[in-house]
């Protein structure tokens, strides 16, 4: 089959055709009308070394997601255990890990175990120690659950993070996962960085608190808390002065409704002032919930706090029915913006600290394009040239090969989605070189064989046959190199494995089927008997 | 036209010795100049900092700059030109807020420059958990190339070869990591890219001289290795010139036209290819001899 060359012919063209294809969109400015409708338009990415932008590192907290989770199991078991009539004392969260609480009956040991057991099979009593009578019990979460927690934690951070990302209306980001607890975030052509990293790495958690009216607040302050009270300060910044205020209050710790029964929140122009605010839409269920809680403490103050911060602490006037409410603030457009898309994006499962962070100018990015781009022509431009001299019409062959090449190398990597960052560009230096090699080695190889005095056609049989061999072990180690690259490279490294591993392929196709084609072609079709190397 | 003629005949093996003691030397000196300049001078990527690149519109005075940046608490920093009208400065300290670093140069550059003679291009910053942490993975991920090109090499070829081979791959790294030490050029991430580069490119070159190796034993089976090995090379001479010329080619262009930012990158590839090429005719095939003389290879015993 393969030595039909009307058939081989016909393969490399469409290959040819199908790279220049996918190429076009990242060739031609403005694409025409039809092209934008229906045919692929991605172009090649450009990593943020190329075209400028944000690059952050994130570490998910996801020991503090751990915590969370138990937090919520103590107050739940709490409660059971109370229906269960079951007396105990101080229960209480040690060092975040551990739950410990007093049996005030011992008697009532067995029961407790039962419910344990039967209610809540991801804690576990550890150990236990008798004190004056009572029974202290420490409880503990499993590991296995512990990890599966900080597992999903980092997933859920990955998803909302991206979901953030994308309302955001940000082109082309870049999450992914890194090691264990570390999520790379790559945001070209981003400029205002502080906005960016405030959209991403707010926790976003939302929470609706009750204000304690029993008991003074100023009591509070003075340090003593009252049981199943917190105090929780509210910061304003005034956008004229540029004043930081910061205002106590004394919240009950039961949150009531969180950010989770969220169906929508969008920004609104408030009538008076012309302020924007970001109003919420509860789900069926937190719209049911929201409407219980604002019937049942009409009059009091109902708080609205987001990751720990006091937003507002309006007095329910009346029963809210139909799942709606506002969160109001001295909010700019963006701001407030920002804060409807994390709020409907949803909370971080735990809080993110930025490891790194890397602004990139754009401008910079473009110069060193260009030049970048115009040394490489230059460069290319010398080498066909010289080629052409060197080896003549053969010379010209190969030029035709490496162009064709870097075509189909280029169309490969939009088809793929590979970003392309300096590194990368480096791996396909070095592509291009082993093409140039190969087509080199053909030469010598057929040029070798000529001068023992055989005919054209078998030179190039010869010749393409032995060079075939080096081309081969050459490209194969290097390729098994790459390999290795991508496997436990990571970043750059890995970005340098791919472009090596899709050129590498691409140019032994090139060089030992394409070019042979117009070998074969002139000899067998044109019967040339001298060549021309 | 031709560069090498057919019937060129050049003892390379005779200069092995030679070679050899000449690639020690450099070795050596650079071992000296790392322990010398305390390490490589590590970019932001592997010893974390803050990095602000600042681009005048004039030629910038550095000793004022420097002076500047004491009064704002930078006295630690590096400062370095890049490009004609471009500075660099690194904190070793990772700041979490950009902003405010960039807000404080700013400030301190606007007191001795009118706004718009220049501009802050890019800000980052590193941290060092993150620096340690690329540092390790991208030897790692080295050395295991290293390692998967001994196993596959051993296989086609022989142990010897594979020995040879990966000798001069650490080689030509060892010689551009000196020379890069005695220039004090700055390592970052895109050397390392560079270095992968390298040794692709080395790796590649050596297997085209094994391959000729190989073949040519098979011919001549009665023929010696030194023997052998000249012939390869030279056989092979005339590809090794004009595939290294037409490189260092694209390379000279991309070093005087490139631009500042890939300049550290390209010098890297112009002596890493250099180093590649000498290494492929000076040490690759004469370790495979050394080898053989120390441990003749099992198929020659055989014939």
């Amino acid at each position: 089959m393969f030595k039909n060359i009307k058939f081989r012919a016909a393969v490399a063209t469409l290959v040819f055709l199908a790279a220049l294809f996918y190429l076009i969109p990242t060739l031609l400015p403005n694409l025409p009308d039809f092209w934008e409708e229906k045919l692929p338009k991605d172009k090649i990415h450009l990593g943020l070394d190329l075209q400028g932008g944000m690059h952050l590192v994130l570490e998910v907290d996801a020991d503090k997601a751990v915590e969370a989770t138990l937090e919520r199991l103590a107050n739940n078991f709490k409660e059971t255990l109370m229906d269960n009539k079951i007396r105990f004392r101080k229960m209480d969260r040690d060092s975040g890990k551990t739950i410990t609480l007093e049996l005030t009956d011992p008697g009532q040991r067995d029961a407790f175990d039962k419910i344990l057991k039967n209610h809540y099979p991801d804690l576990s009593s550890t150990r236990s120690e008798t004190i004056e009578g009572r029974e202290k019990l420490y409880l503990e979460m499993n590991k296995k659950r512990m990890d599966e927690i900080k597992k999903m934690a980092v997933e859920q951070s990955l998803e909302t993070i991206r979901n953030r990302v994308d309302q955001f209306g940000i082109s082309e980001p870049e999450i992914i996962p890194q090691g264990d607890d570390r999520i790379l975030i790559q945001l070209p052509g981003i400029a205002d960085t502080r906005r960016a990293k405030n959209l991403i790495g707010k926790t976003a958690l939302l929470e609706f608190k009750l204000v304690d009216d029993e008991h003074s607040l100023e009591e509070a302050l003075r340090g003593n808390i009252p049981e199943g009270t917190e105090i929780v300060y509210g910061s304003h910044v005034d956008r004229e002065t540029g004043r930081q205020t910061s205002s106590p209050y004394l919240l009950k710790s039961k949150t009531l409704l969180t950010g989770d029964s969220l169906e929508s929140a969008k920004v609104q122009i408030g009538d008076r002032l012309g302020k924007p605010h970001v109003s919420i839409r509860f789900n069926s269920q937190g719209a049911n919930d929201f409407e219980r809680i604002t019937g049942e403490n009409v009059k009091k103050q109902l708080a609205i706090v987001l990751d720990g911060n006091v937003y507002s602490a309006p007095v329910i006037q009346e029963r809210i029915s139909g799942g709606q409410a506002q969160i109001s603030g001295a909010f700019t457009m963006d701001e407030a913006r920002d804060l409807a898309i994390v709020l409907r994006a949803g909370a971080l499962p735990a809080p993110v600290t930025i490891l790194e962070e890397r602004t990139i100018g754009p401008s910079l990015g473009q110069d060193s394009i260009n030049k970048g781009i115009w040394s490489c022509i230059v460069g290319g431009i010398l080498v066909a040239i010289f080629m052409a001299i060197y080896y003549r019409f053969s010379g010209i062959i190969a030029d035709i090969a490496l162009g064709i090449n870097l075509v189909r190398l280029l169309g490969i990597m939009v088809i793929f989605g590979a970003t392309l960052m300096l590194p990368g560009i480096s791996g396909i230096v070095l592509t291009i070189w082993m093409a140039v090699d190969a087509n080199v080695l053909i030469c010598e190889r057929i040029r070798e064989e000529l001068r023992s005095g055989k005919t054209a056609r078998a030179s190039v049989e010869a010749g393409y046959a032995k060079a075939f061999l080096t081309i081969f072990d050459a490209n194969i180690t290097t390729l098994i190199a790459a390999l290795f690259l991508f496997g436990f490279g990571t970043g750059p490294v890995k970005g340098f494995a791919v472009t090596l591993t899709i050129g590498i392929v691409v140019s032994m196709y090139t060089a030992v089927f394409v070019t042979r084609i117009i070998y074969d072609y002139l000899i067998w079709n044109r019967k040339m008997t001298r060549l021309s190397i | 036209m031709e560069f090498i003629k057919p019937d060129t005949k050049i003892d390379f093996v005779r200069w092995m010795k030679a070679a050899i003691i000449i690639s020690l030397v450099i070795i050596l000196t650079g071992i000296v100049s790392i322990i010398w300049h305390g390490g490589l001078n590590y970019g932001i990527d592997f010893a974390g900092g803050s990095l602000v690149q600042i681009k005048f519109k004039e030629e910038p005075e550095i000793d004022k700059i420097r002076s500047n940046f004491e009064e704002i608490g930078l006295e630690n920093s590096i400062i370095q030109t890049y490009g004609t009208h471009e500075l660099v400065v690194r904190t070793p300290e990772a700041r979490t807020d950009l902003k405010e670093l960039e807000a404080k140069i700013g400030t301190s550059l606007a007191t001795a420059y009118p706004t718009g003679s220049f501009e802050i291009q890019r800000t980052e910053v590193v941290g060092p958990k993150i620096g340690k942490d690329l540092t390790k993975k991208a030897l790692l991920a080295i050395i295991f190339s290293w390692i998967g090109i001994l196993i596959y090499v051993g296989f086609r070829f022989e142990f010897r070869y594979a020995v040879g081979g990966v000798i001069a791959l650490i080689h030509d790294v060892l010689v551009t990591l000196s020379i890069f030490s005695l220039m004090n050029k700055e390592f970052d991430l895109n050397i390392v890219a560079a270095m992968l580069t390298i040794i692709g490119f080395s790796i590649n070159d050596t297997i085209v001289i094994f391959d000729r190796i190989r073949e040519n034993s098979r011919k001549n089976i009665r023929m010696g290795q030194r023997d052998i090995i000249n012939m390869s090379v030279n056989q092979t001479l005339s590809r090794t010139i004009l595939t290294s010329l037409t490189v260092l080619m694209v390379l000279v262009v991309l070093f005087f036209f490139g631009g500042s930012v890939i300049h550290n990158f390209v010098f890297t590839l112009l002596v890493g290819t250099m180093a590649g090429v000498y290494s492929s005719v000076f040490i690759a095939s004469p370790v495979v001899l050394l080898f053989e003389r120390i441990k003749p290879s099992s198929r020659t015993r055989k014939k």
